[in-house]
């Protein structure tokens, strides 16, 4: 195999892996955020307690955290196929991928939020703030500094699953090094592989600590 | 402006019930500055947090500028809370927004459209002495100048009523000083009632018109400085004026003698050594003057049994003194 043939294959392999990983991340971001609130809302200390709901939400987390991320992807098929109409290929992955992910960003969120001092919400509470405005003005701009580096984690994790959207026939990067440079014994397409996919997490991590020290004024 | 009445609040734990605060009843007039002073644990913090909901009272009623907040829903309780500004001890301000937007923030919260918002920041910052620094981030400040910010932020309402949980337990002494006197100025310009807690005797003694003393979740005394001042054995005036002194001196009468208001420039012992003949002598004492009022305490002894004493003794009264016998 020439040079410029694996560097088309690598073009390739980063577009789908770029597209799956930016996808699910947005999904991501937006369910994570959500389930996170929610578990900080709901929690009997919380906004508005609700003991019961916060122990089911964080059953359904803990259950998301605990499976394999291969066992994950097979698990939801049927689910993948309602949702995609089909079960094979990048779009496809794109769904195990963010139920995978979501759980995860969702504790990165809940935490990140706890850290927000509580006399910083109780002097909005004081001021006579709506909830709203201290989820949105207190809760979620204090923390996010953190959420953005949690985000950047979470970037980071999606990049390493996504490597396993092969067995779906997601392609991308991982699937690459798996089929070229495992299965073929193509030794240079595993090493370019691997360089790509460190040089992308390296820009990720870049790019979200620059955002955190742009965001963070503590 | 407030009114509590047997307010009561218990925390429960696994390690049994807390009483935090156990029947307080407290009345702080209009421009009253009122400071609660109390060891920590002693309940004030919780107190505080009842006058404004942030803790719901298990008993008791809480009214502030003649509405009763224990039995507002929700909505009603947070625009009454607009007339309640508070000041924190470690100023829980943004770290996320500048000066001009913390101080913003309570503008955004109590609905005040965006036009009028910036020139009302700007009113406040200079109210508190911040212009300057409007652009910074709380990060940047000193320990004074985030404290005025809140201050600043408390006011953005025009509250008639400014709670201060500690608000200058975290600063050094000088800090403290200029936080007391833009504290004092805010309450004579604009009339600004403050109920206050504190630990701190300075606080007490530089702007409080009235006080009590808070211990085990009750008062255990309470009422005007100047009032407090002249009660004998009060425990305000002995941690007002705390000073050093013999108990008893052999073959005299001590006494203990309190001064407030215009009395305290009376020249009391000059007239009793010249009008008894008594070689007086001062075991200890102070004068102070506090924010409302001049005040001195001190031990005399005078030579002599109480008995030969007796007409000395009616004769401080007459001047106006509160005199306690300690020996």
């Amino acid at each position: 195999m020439t040079w410029s043939e694996v560097l088309d294959l690598l073009n390739v392999g980063f577009q789908e892996t770029a597209w799956m990983v930016a996808v699910s991340t947005l999904l991501t971001a937006v369910g994570g955020l959500l389930v996170g609130v929610l578990l900080v809302l709901t929690d009997k200390a919380g906004m508005l307690p609700a003991p019961p709901v916060n122990a089911v939400l964080g059953l359904i987390v803990n259950i998301g955290r605990s499976l394999p991320f291969i066992i994950l992807l097979v698990a939801v098929i049927p689910f993948t196929r309602l949702l995609v109409g089909t079960t094979i290929g990048t779009d496809a992955a794109i769904v195990p991928l963010t139920i995978g992910a979501i759980p995860f960003f969702a504790r990165i969120v809940e935490s990140a939020l706890r850290e927000v001092p509580p006399d910083v919400v109780a002097a909005a509470t004081a001021m006579g703030a709506t909830r709203r405005q201290i989820v949105g003005k207190v809760l979620l701009r204090e923390a996010m500094p953190a959420l953005v580096a949690g985000l950047t984690i979470t970037v980071i994790a999606l990049v390493g699953y996504s490597a396993m959207a092969g067995v779906v026939g997601g392609g991308g990067l991982g699937d690459l090094a798996i089929r070229y440079g495992y299965q073929r014994f193509e030794t240079e397409v595993m090493i370019a592989t691997v360089v790509a996919l460190v040089v992308f997490v390296q820009l990720v991590q870049m790019l979200g600590d620059l955002l955190v020290r742009r965001l963070s004024h503590r | 402006m407030i009114e509590i009445s047997g307010l009561r609040k218990t925390y429960r734990s696994k390690a049994g019930d807390v009483v935090a605060v156990d029947g307080v009843d407290l009345t702080v007039g209009e421009g009253e500055v009122f400071g609660v002073l109390g060891r920590s644990g002693a309940g004030k913090s919780t107190l505080l947090r009842c006058v404004n909901m942030l803790e719901r009272p298990d008993a008791g009623t809480v009214s502030v500028d003649g509405v009763e907040l224990t039995g507002l829903r929700r909505k009603r309780l947070r625009l009454a809370r607009h007339t309640i500004g508070m000041i924190h001890q470690h100023f829980a301000l943004l770290s996320s927004r500048t000066v001009a937007g913390n101080v913003a923030f309570a503008l955004e919260v109590t609905g005040v459209p965006r036009a009028e918002r910036r020139t009302r920041v700007a009113e406040l910052l200079d109210l508190v002495g911040l212009t300057e620094r409007a652009e910074a981030y709380p990060a940047q400040l000193s320990g004074g100048q985030k404290q005025r910010v809140g201050i600043a932020r408390a006011l953005a309402a025009r509250p008639k009523v400014l709670l201060s949980d500690e608000a200058t337990s975290a600063l050094d002494p000088e800090t403290t000083e200029s936080i007391l006197r833009l504290l004092l100025d805010l309450n004579r310009r604009l009339g600004l009632t403050i109920l206050l807690i504190t630990h701190e005797m300075t606080v007490v003694k530089r702007i409080c018109t009235s006080a009590a003393v808070m211990r085990d979740g009750r008062f255990v005394e309470s009422g005007r400085v100047a009032d407090l001042l002249r009660q004998p054995g009060s425990e305000l005036a002995r941690d007002l004026f705390p000073f050093e002194a013999p108990e008893s001196v052999p073959g005299a009468t001590v006494v203990d003698v309190t001064v407030s208001g215009e009395d305290a420039d009376t020249p009391i012992i000059a007239e009793l050594a010249r009008r008894f003949d008594t070689d007086v002598r001062i075991l200890g004492g102070t004068v102070e003057t506090l924010a409302a009022t001049r005040a001195g305490r001190w031990r005399l002894a005078l030579p002599g049994g109480p008995e030969e004493n007796r007409d000395a003794l009616e004769y401080l009264r007459t001047l106006g003194a509160r005199v306690g016998v300690a020996s």
